[in-house]
């Protein structure tokens, strides 16, 4: 089973850091991963993005070129990597920067207020982990304890009120989606 | 302990684990986080970390600190390689160990910053003037990246060579799990019969490349080709997958490898008897294991990230006994599983 997905926005939202969670939670799950990041130059404004791996075999190419889902966070993301999701793959879109829906038909959308729900989750940067947490309810990438553990590890040294707030937007985000029914498809 | 490194730092962790002092660079995108980890860790454990004004500066520093005995890196791409080869062409003649990191990107000329395997021919081949080779190493993963620049140190000293690590930009700047602790500590640095540390109760010790009567300079050319005879000889090293049944055999290192690794499970499961080989010395080329690996192979078929360059010296190893053929991206485009596999059903098995 391969997981595989592109995180994609503007600099300073948390795509990178939010794609290395995933990353650092299916090694300690004892998975194959692989993290890349967009490295080219970007104008202003523009996205940065990551792509991740996650398998339960060997992984090939480390960049993803076909994603199973896409977590676009803002609309220039969507723009450019909504046609590169595998058919039948996920769209993770923050609606509260996104004024639009999914234009294809062949894959699942998920529309999010992130920013508004990692407001409510008392952590307004948290954006990045609310997205997160919708996409691990609806892909089953990793565990939520893994994402814990990843998150104790990097943050450890910022503290253990760190980990507790980013946890705690990153449920609001598995709750949003929890029990949802599908858009598009 | 596994940590999630990205290669270009754990190659940086691994060369100070293997007692690496002494580092001198020139940025360049996509090997910046090599020298800029160093630039933290190496004042940490009393070494130097120095940002050159140029790359024909930095590697003429390695040439200075290498004569000194100790372990000394450099690191680049592309661009940054290219001038530096005057001075790995000195290193070579000189018979000097040193680790040289090329985290190739598309070329020519500026290029991009993008990952690409255009600089093969570069690397193994001489690269700079004379008739010299250096040890060419290719990295599968993060953890190979980590282990190989210990071998490469080692190796580099066992044959008083440069030794280059080819990577690629992908290679660098993608995070794997890599366990460090494996990894022996050491410290201090061997004593060599070569080494300039100061004459004081000894007689002089001189390194030069500099030959100007012609009979001792083919002298000279003859010892280090008996040199390289030597490690042609000992070190060749690749890995098979699935190459006993394989009627088809991938040819592929670095990047493309893991690609068509992909490739050969794909094909696998549609039935297709696929295998690999993926060499992991560039120079010397394993040509005998490729020869060994691919007996019962109706086909081969060389996947690179570059219009073909290591697919000659795959054609000069099986003499046409079997046809090879070549799949290719370059500029900084990546194959991909889907397309090799259609090139293959268009080649028939």
């Amino acid at each position: 089973m391969l997981h595989s997905v592109i995180l994609a926005g503007f600099g300073g939202q948390g795509v990178l850091l939010a794609g290395q969670l995933i990353a650092y939670a299916g090694m300690i799950e004892g998975k194959h991963v692989a993290w890349i990041p967009s490295y080219g130059p970007e104008m202003r404004g523009g996205t940065a993005h990551c792509g991740v791996s996650v398998s339960d075999d060997p992984i090939g190419s480390p960049v993803v070129e076909e994603p199973g889902a896409l977590l676009a966070f803002n609309l220039p993301s969507l723009e450019k990597f909504e046609g590169k999701v595998t058919q039948g793959g996920l769209v993770i879109y923050n609606a509260s920067l996104i004024k639009r829906g999914v234009y294809r038909k062949d894959v699942v959308g998920y529309p999010l207020l992130a920013n508004e729900l990692a407001v409510d989750a008392g952590n307004p940067r948290g954006t990045n982990m609310v997205m997160l947490g919708a996409y691990l309810m609806l892909s089953g990438a990793t565990g939520i304890g893994s994402i814990r553990q990843a998150l104790e590890k990097i943050f450890a040294s910022k503290g253990p009120e760190v980990v507790e707030i980013n946890m705690k937007a990153l449920l609001m985000g598995w709750r949003a989606v929890q029990g949802v029914v599908q858009k598009g498809a | 302990m596994k940590v999630l490194m990205k290669g270009n730092e754990a190659l940086a962790e691994a060369a100070i684990r293997a007692g690496c002092r002494l580092f001198f660079g020139y940025p360049i995108t996509p090997q910046n986080e090599i020298p800029e980890y160093l630039a933290r860790r190496m004042p940490e454990v009393g070494g130097t970390f120095l940002q050159a004004e140029s790359e024909v500066a930095a590697i003429n520093m390695v040439y200075g600190a290498a004569g000194t005995g100790q372990r000394v890196m450099t690191s680049s791409s592309g661009p940054g390689i290219s001038l530096k080869q005057e001075g790995i062409s000195f290193l070579a003649g000189a018979e000097l160990p040193c680790v040289i990191v090329n985290m190739m990107r598309g070329g020519p000329g500026l290029g991009s910053i993008q990952a690409s395997q255009s600089d093969y021919f570069q690397a193994t081949k001489g690269g700079g003037h004379g008739d010299y080779r250096i040890i060419v190493l290719a990295p599968g993963s993060v953890q190979e990246l980590a282990d190989m620049t210990v071998w490469a140190f080692e190796l580099a000293e066992k044959y008083t060579t440069p030794v280059m690590i080819l990577g690629d930009g992908t290679m660098g700047q993608m995070m794997e799990p890599v366990d460090l602790d494996t990894i022996p500590i050491k410290t201090g640095h061997s004593e060599f019969p070569w080494a300039t540390t100061g004459c004081k109760d000894r007689p002089k010790r001189i390194i030069n490349s500099l030959y100007l009567d012609a009979t001792m300079l083919e002298r000279h050319n003859q010892k280090l080709q008996r040199k390289y005879r030597l490690i042609s000889e000992e070190l060749p090293r690749a890995e098979a997958y699935h190459t006993d049944d394989a009627e088809l055999v991938l040819v592929a290192f670095g990047t493309a490898a893991r690609i068509a690794r992909g490739a050969v499970d794909q094909g696998r499961a549609n039935g297709l008897r696929l295998g690999l080989v993926r060499p992991i010395t560039l120079w010397p080329f394993p040509g005998e294991f490729l020869l060994a690996a691919t007996t019962g192979a109706r086909k081969l078929l060389v996947v690179e990230m570059n219009t073909g360059q290591m697919v000659e010296d795959v054609r000069l190893v099986v003499e046409g006994r079997i046809p090879v053929h070549f799949h290719g991206r370059c500029g900084g485009m990546l194959p991909t599983v889907k397309d090799i596999l259609a090139q293959i059903e268009e080649m028939g098995v």
